[in-house]
């Protein structure tokens, strides 16, 4: 008699049931791809020239004015390139102390290059150009999910896309409106500085409790960001002008404060210097909330009059607050433009078209399929029925427990994995006929068989394996949900075919006379 | 119940008539590609627009082609789906004078708003796929260097369960039926999209997931078979696998067939191809694949003449 036969059926039916519990509900774990429930899918790509020419811009000017303070007048001083600034007429005498300054004020992030007659070009550190192209892809990506979100769009997704390094992929699941969805992925981010007239409050109630619950004129609330330590979100009250806007600043950047905590230094464009210095004068010891996208990030106290510049927010911050901070204010000023490489979109009723088609050719291809095994195997056809089925109980499992998408390409690979299914049983049965042609009995004739075709299937199984992976690999998107649906299609099927199909005959076995004939 | 029994067609007999019907096929079907410069690329490859505007009441191609006349260059107007769904797909080239990026959907606004004057009717967009240069040229890069890859890896495992010159065999069947699609699909007048590729590569896993299990039958039976030569093995190696080639090939092909009849007009051409395939698959398995090995096989035995029947199997 067969060994472990009741092992091995236990086996076989813990399989089912698992898969079974993985995928059940299917509408609420099997996620569907855009080209399903419709949606929009944009390639990006992210200018980060554009952070380097700023870089170099910045250091510049910086260099520029330390010279101005430190009396050393130099000919000239121009960016030359996005990476390169050149500076003309060093008089010799000052040569010595102009390194110096250059050194102190860009000399981390550029390389000096001496020319003839006082001249120098600084050259930006390679490190220093990878580093902040990697920093405006990562910007770019942060500020179009915070955005995606403010959206309400439900799982977006805002990821880097191919090999360039400079590339975003952005996924919105539902969205019809497409080009109001690319105007808000690709303009600037609102920044605003207001001063605060008076929180932060746990909730709006306690905030205007003062004022008669209603903001008074000029004025108006904002909610803060749950900060770490501090229990739900605050509000505060802020006055309705902004001191300074996104548009004012030029650049930020994490640094550290005169006692060497950290901080997050920016700079304003001149205008911005303007408004800011009258504004800080007249409010020194207040707070100035630092308000992106309708949320108050944080909230200063303006400790002395702003007037250069450059200045500093100053505060107890750690070093990761700092650089999450100064991020989010240089992506309001968003570092690099976008360029818009890619567009699909795909409406929901194409999508649901295309859902109810695949479902019904998957359905087809299973009567189908299951008609021929019946009458072409008779009895033995049920076994293999039961196995194709089962392939694709544990297909829909693995998507589930994966989270793999599930797109119309998708749906064209479990219909090839029926058609795979299928494939092994034949090639099984029809060893088995051979086996009893050649006068073997039932139980010799399955053992044989499902003993010689295992190394075929293997090696056809592996085979497509290959053609899966680089499919993998290579494929974007829809092809993607193909190639994971044949992958995991073919590992399930290794099991189907060959252990729950041989479980199945030698169960059907076990309980007839050893004489038994096949219906095969 | 059985369709063939155990059969003796001497197949190996046919091999130069089937090489010659193959050459014949894909000589003719490339020159005219080279003539009509080059396959036809949907837009994932070439860039450009595609939208499919979906009206609400019927509306005629020409209402629509007559709308466009304004835009320039080789553009396609054409019904979209089932005659009742009123859906017309517009496809534009990638247009020269487009400044990469900031305009790349100036084409599809275009379009919305010359259809929209034209008063022919309401309609929504129902897809739209605008591909910038950039990205084109990388998806057509990716496709031929998956294909490819995916060949040479499919060779090597090969190469390494079985004898080189198998790997080689089932290589230029594989490469014979990707040929063979390709210029089906240029005869049927189907675009290479993403889509298409992958069914070529689905395709190239079945191919040679057919031509294994005849060299593996080979394989097996060499070690009985000694006193045969090798054409003699093969042969009857391709008739004790043949009612499974034809079985596998058929009810696959029934499944396709459905995906084919009512998957879609997005998956039509996907499914073309399989079915294409598939039946290329079978024919260059039973007819190709093995004529090579052989032919090769002997080449390189050819001073050890006695060297070619031994069939020797790493496995």
């Amino acid at each position: 008699m067969y060994k472990n036969l009741r092992w091995k059926a236990i086996a076989v039916v813990a399989v089912a049931v698992l898969a079974a519990v993985s995928f059940y509900p299917p509408e609420d774990k099997i996620k569907l791809g855009l080209d399903l429930q419709g949606g929009v899918h944009l390639v990006l790509r992210v200018n980060t020239q554009d952070a380097l020419e700023l870089e170099t811009e910045t250091s510049s000017e910086q260099l520029s004015v330390a010279l101005k303070d430190a009396g050393v007048i130099v000919g000239s001083i121009r960016p030359t390139s996005d990476t390169t600034f050149q500076v003309d007429g060093v008089p010799p005498d000052r040569d010595q102390q102009f390194r110096q300054l250059a050194q102190d004020q860009v000399g981390l992030s550029f390389d000096r290059e001496t020319g003839v007659g006082g001249a120098y070009t600084y050259r930006m550190k390679p490190n220093i150009d990878v580093d902040r192209r990697r920093e405006a892809v990562t910007q770019a990506m942060q500020t179009i999910e915070r955005r995606v979100n403010e959206y309400g769009v439900s799982e977006p997704i805002v990821a880097e896309y191919g090999n360039a390094g400079n590339q975003i992929v952005v996924q919105l699941p539902g969205v019809t409106d497409v080009p109001r969805a690319k105007e808000l992925i690709s303009s600037t981010a609102v920044l605003e500085l207001k001063l605060v007239e008076s929180g932060p409050a746990p909730d709006e109630a306690t905030l205007l409790a003062p004022f008669a619950g209603k903001a008074p004129e000029g004025q108006e609330v904002v909610q803060g960001t749950a900060v770490a330590g501090q229990a739900g979100a605050s509000f505060y009250l802020v006055g309705r002008v902004p001191v300074i806007t996104g548009n004012d600043l030029r650049n930020a950047k994490s640094t550290i404060d005169m006692i060497g905590q950290p901080a997050v230094g920016f700079s304003l464009k001149s205008e911005g210097v303007t408004k800011f210095s009258r504004v800080t004068s007249a409010n020194v010891g207040r707070y100035l909330a630092i308000i992106l996208d309708n949320r108050v990030v944080s909230a200063p106290v303006i400790e002395g009059p702003i007037t250069q510049a450059d200045a500093q927010i100053t505060g107890t911050f750690t070093q990761q607050e700092v650089a999450d901070l100064s991020l989010v204010l240089r992506s309001g000023a968003l570092p690099a433009s976008l360029t818009y490489q890619q567009e699909e979109s795909v409406g929901p009723t194409l999508g649901d078209a295309s859902v109810r088609a695949g479902v019904q050719a998957s359905v087809a291809g299973l009567v189908l399929v299951t008609l021929f095994m019946l009458v072409y195997y008779k009895l033995a056809g049920i076994n293999a029925v039961l196995s194709i089925v089962l392939n694709l109980m544990i297909l829909m499992g693995f998507m589930a427990y994966l989270g793999a998408v599930m797109t119309l390409p998708g749906i064209a690979g479990f219909i090839l994995t029926i058609g795979m299914g299928v494939d092994s049983n034949v090639l099984i049965f029809e060893r088995i006929r051979e086996e009893i042609a050649n006068g073997k009995g039932a139980r010799q004739a399955v053992a044989a068989g499902f003993d010689r075709v295992f190394i075929t299937i293997l090696d056809t199984h592996v085979a497509s394996l290959i053609a899966a992976g680089f499919l993998f690999q290579f494929g974007t998107g829809p092809i993607r949900g193909f190639a994971t649906t044949l992958f995991f299609g073919l590992i399930s099927n290794v099991f189907t075919a060959v252990f729950v199909s041989r479980t199945l005959f030698e169960f059907s076995l076990s309980r007839r006379p050893g004489t038994a004939r096949l219906s095969i | 119940m059985q369709i063939l029994g155990s059969t003796n067609i001497n197949f190996i007999k046919w091999r130069w008539h089937a090489i010659a019907l193959s050459a014949a096929i894909i000589v003719v079907g490339f020159a005219q590609m080279a003539n009509q410069g080059g396959p036809k690329l949907s837009v994932d490859f070439s860039g450009g627009t595609s939208m499919v505007l979906r009206f609400d009441q019927p509306v005629s191609e020409d209402a629509v082609r007559s709308a466009l006349t304004s835009v320039v260059g080789e553009k396609t107007v054409q019904r979209f789906g089932k005659e009742s769904e009123n859906q017309i797909l517009v496809r534009l080239p990638q247009s020269i004078t487009v400044e990469e990026g900031t305009t790349l959907d100036d084409a599809a606004e275009q379009v919305d708003l010359l259809v929209r004057k034209a008063n022919i009717g309401a309609f929504t967009r129902e897809k739209t796929e605008i591909v910038g240069p950039v990205v084109g040229q990388d998806l057509q890069r990716k496709g031929i260097y998956a294909t490819l890859t995916a060949l040479a890896g499919i060779m090597l495992y090969i190469g390494f369960r079985f004898r080189f010159t198998f790997a080689a065999g089932a290589i230029v069947a594989t490469l014979h039926d990707v040929l063979v699609t390709l210029v089906f699909l240029n005869w049927f007048g189907y675009e290479l999209s993403l889509n298409i590729v992958a069914a070529l590569l689905t395709m190239t896993g079945y191919s040679v997931n057919d031509t294994i299990v005849v060299f593996d039958r080979v394989r097996e039976n060499a070690r009985t078979m000694r006193k045969d030569g090798l054409e003699t093995q093969v042969n009857t190696s391709v008739n004790q696998t043949l009612s499974r080639t034809i079985i596998t090939a058929g009810t696959t092909f029934l499944a396709v067939l459905g995906l084919y009849l009512y998957g879609g007009e997005v998956l039509e051409g996907f499914a073309f191809t399989l079915l294409v395939g598939i039946i290329s698959g079978t024919y260059s398995t039973i007819f190709i694949a093995a004529a090579i090995a052989i032919l090769l096989t002997k080449k390189t035995a050819a001073p050890a003449t006695t060297g070619a029947n031994r069939a020797r199997a790493k496995a």
